[in-house]
């Protein structure tokens, strides 16, 4: 098993095979089980993810706070109705990925990428990629084995918990992970992959957590959304042959260290950041009768 | 490496809205229900840390609460559980503590019945992965990655070797294994972490041994 985004890569290109082949082949080892089982299960995943950005671009989603729903279909219309600026393809990406966390604000299922606070981004990506690049269903599964192994990565030598790292550990390594599979999808390298893992990692560090009134929402949602623009750039810039100056494991460990040095309030306790502001704390009293962290 | 498998990043399938607070907090309440074998009459559960400040808004005591009913993180009734508790006839009593603990997310979960009670804490560590930290007042590090084998028993010579002969005749290789009493000659625990399904014969042969008192399996998460 590789142990780090290197040894990943090395293992990758020595066997001339893509990130999400090596992924496979080492989850069959750990898990004793066969290719078919593992490919099924990641089927499941998939639906369950087209049936969240299904849900999230159709139905009129609304969190039981109330804070958060609709911004999906939102973005949906604007992109039918005005000349947008950024692209269709990262339109799309932001507004599933927004579809996916608002559904998940609403207690609805979804697929843990790598969590669900930051649930949105890797299915967000993936179903606006694929509109473009046309995949067929399971060069789609080997997108969540290559992003799942770049979580794999992160998750072991760094964190992937607000709680435990900031919200660079959440969206971040969901960032990274999405940037990574878009590259292969695309048809990029193992190396390109990594290198869109750095650049997009990189423009999440020091990012905290800071969740209004302690809900999975504000702002979550919308870090879910920039989370899968930043992917979509990242992966266009690695595919561009651009490369990071820093090395992919050091930005992962240069995430790690920052996120140990975060203070507390920094991490999903609701006591700093947005969740400490005026508004924040007004929601806060609003919903739960009295401020919590007072 | 603290994970395993790529369904802990991608994965699992689960009712919103946090994996640590919804999903984790499930996990952990199964677990307990798991180990403590039967539908119990009475829950105390008691959160701590990022548990106790915000559980209100992540579901973390309905989830905790559809865990001890041994729902999945993926059940749409989780929503409910404190009403199907209430109809089961289980009484649950929830409590905040401020105590400091190792990690940020715990849950301590003491499930009880007219047979006995049983004791059980857990911590959360992202993802919806979970860690069991204590049993009956045993510290221990359990993973939930692979299928487990707890034998609760009398701290006596020859068990543990009692124990793993029975596995060998099944062909059951271990991986992983904690051993741990309260006191020489009190009672003990036995965590097993093996690489293959355990099966009711298993089971049975090892609950035979003399001075066994419980052996429960947990599957992999």
């Amino acid at each position: 098993m590789f142990r780090n985004v290197a040894e990943l890569v090395e293992l990758a290109e020595s066997q001339g095979k893509p990130i999400s082949h090596v992924m496979i082949e080492a989850e069959m080892k750990v898990s004793q089980r066969t290719r078919e089982e593992i490919m099924n299960q990641m089927y499941n995943n998939l639906d369950v993810m087209e049936k969240a950005v299904q849900r999230g671009l159709t139905e009129d989603i609304r969190s039981h706070s109330g804070l958060t729903g609709g911004d999906a279909k939102r973005l949906q219309t604007y992109m039918q109705e005005k000349p947008y600026l950024s692209g269709e393809t990262l339109l799309n990406a932001v507004s599933m990925s927004t579809a996916v966390n608002e559904v998940n604000a609403a207690m609805g299922t979804i697929v843990a990428t790598p969590t669900a606070g930051a649930c949105g981004i890797v299915p967000g990506t993936l179903f606006a990629v694929s509109k473009k690049l046309n995949p067929t269903r399971e060069e789609m599964v080997n997108f969540l084995f290559t992003a799942g192994a770049i979580g794999y990565c992160i998750a072991n030598n760094a964190f992937i918990s607000g709680a435990a790292g900031g919200c660079q550990a959440e969206v971040g390594s969901a960032t990274a992970m999405a940037a990574a599979a878009i590259v292969e999808m695309a048809g990029g390298t193992p190396e390109q992959s990594a290198q869109a893992v750095a650049i997009a990692l990189k423009n999440m560090l020091g990012l905290v957590c800071d969740p209004v009134a302690g809900l999975v929402e504000v702002p979550c949602v919308k870090r879910n959304a920039m989370g899968a623009a930043i992917a979509t750039v990242a992966a266009d810039m690695a595919l561009a042959g651009i490369k990071s100056v820093i090395p992919t494991d050091e930005v992962i460990l240069a995430m790690y260290r920052i996120g140990c040095t975060m203070p507390t309030a920094l991490k999903e306790t609701a006591q700093g950041g947005l969740a400490a502001t005026q508004t924040g704390r007004q929601i806060e009293a609003k919903i739960f009768g009295v401020p919590l962290n007072q | 490496m603290k994970y395993k498998s790529v369904f802990d990043i991608i994965g699992p399938v689960m009712v919103g809205p946090s994996s640590s607070h919804t999903a984790g907090a499930a996990r952990i309440g199964r677990v307990a229900r798991t180990v403590f074998g039967r539908e119990p009459k009475r829950a105390v559960i008691t959160f701590y840390g990022s548990f106790a400040k915000t559980y209100k808004g992540h579901g973390s005591d309905v989830a905790t609460v559809a865990g001890i009913l041994d729902f999945d993180t993926y059940d749409l009734r989780m929503k409910d559980s404190f009403e199907i508790a209430k109809e089961r006839g289980i009484e649950v009593i929830l409590r905040t503590s401020d105590e400091m603990t190792d990690h940020p997310n715990t849950s301590r979960i003491q499930l009880s019945d007219d047979q006995g009670s049983l004791e059980v804490a857990g911590v959360s560590i992202g993802g919806g992965k979970i860690e069991i930290t204590e049993i009956n007042g045993f510290p221990l590090k359990l993973s939930g990655n692979a299928h487990t084998l707890m034998v609760l028993h009398e701290d006596r010579y020859g068990m543990i070797a009692a124990v793993s002969n029975i596995l060998t005749k099944y062909e059951i290789n271990i991986g992983h294994m904690e051993v741990s009493r309260r006191d020489r000659g009190d009672e003990a625990l036995m965590v097993i972490e093996v690489d293959s399904e355990v099966g009711e014969g298993a089971v049975e042969e090892i609950e035979q041994i003399p001075h066994i008192r419980g052996v429960s399996v947990l599957l992999p998460t």
